[in-house]
């Protein structure tokens, strides 16, 4: 009980890795890309060759160190928008779910509007009426994003609150006289770590999905390299119906490279909220070894208990 | 309950209006300068008239005797004039509307009965083979819909021609209620509707497994199978069960499969909303984008007064409550 161990299965490992690999890139992928993203010093429509890893675009440009330098911006983005939009609904929801009547229904109201209101279209409006100097900031465009991302959280972490607000160790906090910022902030908040967690991966995966969508419709700035202004260029030149596939497929793919591995994440941290559902994260190998049945039997989850520390794959075992 | 949704839905709407409202009206500078600086001085009175109407600029009024005529107008149907198309607003978005919601209409219950028997098979089965349709699912879920959108009409119509691509029906029949439209309608929306099933099918799955493996744990499945039941009629019992709280997160959903689907019009010429919205953005046709916004979103309001509804007669605990 005293760590929190995170289930290692092979999901979440995956899920990690991916991940871990891309916030590497963010740092040094701008460091690694051979040239100058816009240079347009190269032939044009060039093949995928040892020069050229990924080829070359319309205008002659290095699409592989397109990809590299634009995985930083990509990443900003969603970073800062997964971080707002988290803190945001962490304080709406923890406040909600904590203070009760008056104030939990109109911060809950609140979020209930934001959920109704469709993002994109909204997202979109604001963007337009956005100046040139904002398009192009990822500050600006990420805390946009946050706005329109916080609400879901928000809703989660309420009724995880509400289901906190009467335990033993909150009762006593206030029978000692602690006040209410302090009770959120120290008693109530640490419990919902994990609730948290999860929040955060989804925003950050909604909000790369978010920020590639704008680009990728040309909302922001076209000189700002990520992975959504690639596509919008290998749309605006038809790369699709030429089939120059290593214009358009490599930024695709690393967008939903991450984002598997955001939702790999997730995964486990799902398992670790509902024991119910480690299980299934269990290998063959570890059902037979263990001698538990193929199919798992109604009305029973199986669990590997071993001596050996080393195969515990079960997260938080008391 | 569903009075309690109905108000929200109120709320949110006014919230929507309220927002279109305030936007053009706190950006920076002289808008109806910068744009006729953009149409390079081919505009016409009805264009600058347009214009100045969207931003609340020459109006001479205060804000609030603004915001009270804006509501005016919104209430007899009039969204202003589009500044690219000179024509009303309400009338461009009336033959571009019926598109998108039937595309996003079939898309999300087919999404929904896909994921949700997938998902039911999934939990019941847990830890067999069938569980590695998960990471699957989760892979196509995390492709923008507009680039899985992109490989899927480059892959199946541009090169292997299974599918007809780009537009809603064939050029060569006219529109009607024939047979001969309503299956080149039906054709021409294949590969729209099979992306965004495909990007939006792993949340039903997910939820619906994750809500079967907490069911089966369940004493009532335990009885059923000890009364002997068919394997079929258990699975139905618990499936039962465990489908409300996907159908209570319908109404979410259909949020999200709009924003997609907008963008899945874009990339097959599909004559929505979506194409539209693209269209009004390059064009800074601000008249067409508020409108746009607006029909969105009332139209996602009244799909999740649906939902409400369909969860209303499923869950015959909320009629109860709301009796009580």
């Amino acid at each position: 009980m005293s760590a929190v161990r995170v289930p290692r299965s092979p999901k979440v490992l995956i899920g990690a890795g991916l991940v871990a690999f891309f916030a590497v890139l963010t740092v040094v992928g701008p460091w690694l890309a051979p040239d100058n993203p816009n240079a347009t010093n190269f032939t044009a429509n060039l093949r995928p060759s040892s020069s050229h890893w990924l080829g070359t675009t319309a205008l002659g440009q290095d699409i592989w160190s397109q990809l590299l330098v634009g995985a930083r911006a990509t990443m900003i983005v969603a970073i800062v928008a997964g971080v707002v939009a988290t803190l945001l609904s962490m304080i709406i929801g923890v406040a909600a779910g904590y203070l009760g009547g008056k104030p939990d229904e109109g911060l809950s109201l609140l979020s209930n509007v934001f959920l109704a209101i469709p993002g994109l279209p909204l997202l979109i409006v604001i963007d337009s009426y956005l100046p040139a100097g904002g398009r192009s900031n990822s500050f600006v465009i990420g805390l946009i994003i946050s706005l329109t991302g916080w609400a879901w959280g928000a809703r989660v972490l309420r009724a995880q609150t509400m289901s906190l607000r009467n335990r033993d160790f909150v009762e006593a906090a206030r029978i000692v006289g602690e006040s209410r910022l302090r009770i959120m902030m120290f008693e109530i908040a640490p419990n919902l770590l994990p609730v948290l967690a999860s929040s955060l991966l989804f925003t950050v995966l909604y909000s790369i999905g978010a920020y590639v969508t704008l680009a990728y419709v040309g909302l922001t700035s076209t000189a700002v390299w990520n992975w959504g202004t690639m596509l919008y260029w290998a749309q605006a030149n038809n790369a699709p119906l030429a089939n120059q596939w290593w214009w358009f497929v490599p930024p695709g793919v690393c967008i939903a490279l991450i984002g598997t591995g955001l939702a790999l994440m997730n995964f486990g941290i799902d398992e670790f909220i509902n024991p119910r559902l480690r299980s299934a994260g269990l290998s063959g190998r570890i059902r037979r070894t263990s001698g538990l049945p193929r199919r798992p039997r109604l009305g029973f989850t199986p669990v590997a208990r071993t001596a050996t520390p080393r195969a515990t794959w079960e997260a938080g075992s008391r | 309950m569903l009075l309690r949704r109905l108000s929200l839905y109120l709320v949110t709407a006014w919230v929507a209006i309220t927002v279109n409202f305030l936007l053009p009206r706190m950006m920076p500078g002289n808008p109806v300068q910068q744009l006729i600086g953009k149409l390079t001085g081919q505009v016409t009175v009805q264009q600058v008239r347009a214009i100045e109407l969207a931003f609340g600029i020459g109006l001479h009024q205060n804000l609030w005797d603004q915001y009270i005529g804006y509501w005016h107008q919104l209430l007899v149907g009039n969204l202003g004039v589009s500044i690219t198309l000179s024509t009303p607003v309400s009338s461009v978005l009336q033959s571009a509307v019926p598109w998108t919601i039937g595309l996003i209409g079939v898309s999300t219950i087919l999404s929904f009965l896909v994921g949700t028997v997938t998902g039911t098979l999934l939990g019941w089965f847990r830890g067999s083979r069938l569980d590695s349709l998960i990471p699957v699912a989760t892979f196509f879920q995390a492709v923008p819909y507009f680039f899985l959108g992109t490989v899927v009409l480059l892959v199946f119509g541009s090169n292997l021609h299974w599918f007809p691509v780009l537009g809603a029906y064939s050029q060569s029949v006219t529109p009607g209620w024939h047979w001969d439209f309503v299956f080149s309608l039906v054709r021409y929306g294949e590969l729209p509707v099979i992306t965004i099933v495909l990007s939006s099918v792993a949340g039903w799955m997910l939820g619906m497994r994750n809500m079967m493996i907490t069911m089966i744990a369940e004493d009532f499945v335990l009885m059923a199978v000890a009364k002997g039941l068919p394997r079929r009629k258990v699975i139905m019992h618990a499936a039962r069960n465990a489908v409300l709280p996907s159908v209570a997160n319908l109404s979410l959903a259909i949020g999200l499969v709009v924003s997609g689907a907008l963008l899945v019009e874009l990339v097959f010429n599909y004559p929505g909303v979506g194409d539209l919205l693209l269209q009004a953005v390059l064009n800074e046709d601000y008249p067409l984008i508020q409108g746009i916004f607006l029909v969105i979103t009332m139209t996602v309001l009244a799909a999740n007064l649906l939902a409400d509804v369909f969860y209303f007669v499923l869950d015959p605990r909320t009629r109860t409550e709301a009796a009580v």
